[in-house]
């Protein structure tokens, strides 16, 4: 199959950046994205040019590092898929595919598809996190959790920190996954401790980071690879009020 | 932006109901004792400063937040829109990514609406106001004013229905929203907003439209 990648290419962080079209005349449809990538990375080096830098890890969807917009889509076409879940057989012979870094303030580009998302790590830091001892796998139903409740925990838990839903949003709100790394938490007995606070904390961590404030537009959940729904924005903008209220701001330490 | 907004969905359901007065009595006498009770009732002059406050907050709110956020991506997309149905805003509606351009639209027309009568009935005056209105005391032709106007001037009708167009497409996205921001929805009550809020946009775009409409046809056949 022939291909035609227009990919994002950029030096540095200063570097201005523009697009190269590259002709990749062996893709087979029985690859991944990133190994057609893969393909296209070992044609430059033979070339003696510079490989298109991107990020990868697991290759199979639960790292979340394989960060790219393609065609105008975070991970392309298909539905809760990553990048490296992407199969070539998404696309025709002959297509054009666009491919282009996250674009957000708060996620600057570091080299081609690279960006520093260090900003997530940023808001974990501010709340993503619990107080009490949990080295040791406690004893089945030591603590007594609800299944609907467990449920939804994990639904949230799911979030990969891919950062798709910031790259999808016309705002560049990271609020799916502020609300995903919230509701993880705010359903199970061992996230009590810091209750309303780290709700409260973490949107504010949000928003000192440059990103953008949360209109419901839904694009986020349409983009998420793992499909975190938008009752956790409701569940983090109930808590984040409740804070507001009760006065729980950060205390500063 | 969710309570001014809830705030200002509940006075829309009034003028509504006020409105609908102008078809469901074509003598008028309806509409203009309601018109005229809204006019000198002083519960509702209280509230009528309240509302353009309301108004302004929701605008100004909208304004900051709105440019606030386009500020947060410096480039844009190149894939975007080139493949229009696999973007990434294909996975959001089309209103909810433009509820500010809705919103500018519908303040065009609120100018517009404000000026024709409420500016004429509350501080100007006009000569249609001063018809006989079958009424006991003294109680202006609001209905006269209005159904003349929207006979008079067609393009008048024409502005009317697309602001009432603009105003469902706003509140379509602006009703779930405003829930949604207040936390009060989850998996099942994200359906039910929405379906409030489709019955709501229909309600409010097919009224303020049909009003005018059934004016200016009435007086065509
Ligand atoms: S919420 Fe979804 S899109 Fe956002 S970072 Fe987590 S997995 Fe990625
Ligand atoms: S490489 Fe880990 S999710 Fe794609």
């Amino acid at each position: 199959m022939k291909l035609i990648l227009k990919i994002w290419r950029q030096a540095s962080p200063k570097d201005e950046g523009g697009f190269q079209t590259y002709h990749l005349d062996d893709a087979s449809q029985d690859m991944t994205f990133l190994e057609l990538l893969d393909a296209l990375n070992e044609k430059l080096i033979v070339e003696d040019q510079d490989p298109v830098a991107f990020e990868h890890d697991c290759r199979e969807g639960i790292c979340g590092s394989c960060a790219m917009m393609i065609n105008g889509r975070p991970h392309g076409p298909g539905e809760e898929t990553t990048t490296c879940q992407l199969n070539m057989k998404a696309f025709r012979d002959g297509d054009t595919i666009i491919v282009e870094p996250w674009r957000a303030r708060a996620f600057p580009v570091i080299k081609d598809l690279v960006v520093d998302r260090s900003a997530f790590e940023k808001i974990m830091e501010a709340g993503g996190f619990v107080d009490v001892d949990v080295s040791a796998v406690p004893d089945a139903n030591t603590y007594p959790v609800a299944r609907r409740d467990a449920e939804e925990a994990f639904d949230a838990a799911e979030c990969i920190g891919c950062g798709a839903c910031v790259a999808a949003c016309k705002n560049s709100s990271a609020m799916l996954f502020v609300a995903g790394k919230v509701s993880q938490y705010a359903l199970l007995p061992q996230g009590q401790m810091e209750g309303l606070q780290r709700a409260w904390n973490m949107v504010a961590k949000m928003d000192e980071l440059g990103f953008g404030s949360c209109t419901n537009t839904g694009a986020c959940e349409a983009e998420c690879p793992k499909g975190v729904s938008l009752a956790h924005i409701a569940r983090l903008n109930r808590q984040f009020l409740k804070a507001g209220f009760k006065k729980v701001g950060e205390e500063k330490n | 932006m969710s309570i001014s907004g809830i705030f200002l969905i509940l006075f829309l359901i009034v003028h509504l109901t006020v409105n609908s007065m102008i078809v469901f009595d074509d003598s008028g006498a309806l509409f203009n004792q309601a018109a005229h009770f809204m006019a000198t009732d002083p519960i509702i002059g209280v509230i009528e400063p309240i509302l353009a406050i309301g108004l302004i907050v929701h605008f100004l709110f909208a304004s900051i937040i709105t440019f606030k956020n386009q500020r947060k991506r410096d480039v844009n997309y190149a894939g975007l829109g080139r493949y229009k149905k696999l973007d990434a805003a294909a996975g959001s509606n089309w209103p909810s990514r433009n509820m500010y351009i809705l919103g500018g639209l519908i303040l065009i027309f609120l100018v517009i609406h404000l000026i024709n009568f409420f500016w004429k009935m509350k501080f100007t005056g006009d000569p249609l106001l001063h018809t006989p209105t079958g009424l006991e005391g003294d109680v202006e032709n609001a209905y006269n004013l209005v159904t003349t106007k929207f006979i008079e001037w067609k393009w008048l009708v024409g502005i009317y229905v697309v602001g009432a167009l603009a105003l469902g497409l706003h509140l379509y996205h602006g009703v779930w929203s405003a829930f949604q921001t207040l936390g009060w929805s989850n998996r099942k009550w994200r359906d039910i907003w929405n379906v409030i809020g489709l019955i709501i946009t229909i309600l409010f775009a097919g009224g303020f439209a049909f009003i005018p409409l059934f004016v200016m046809i009435q007086s065509m056949v």
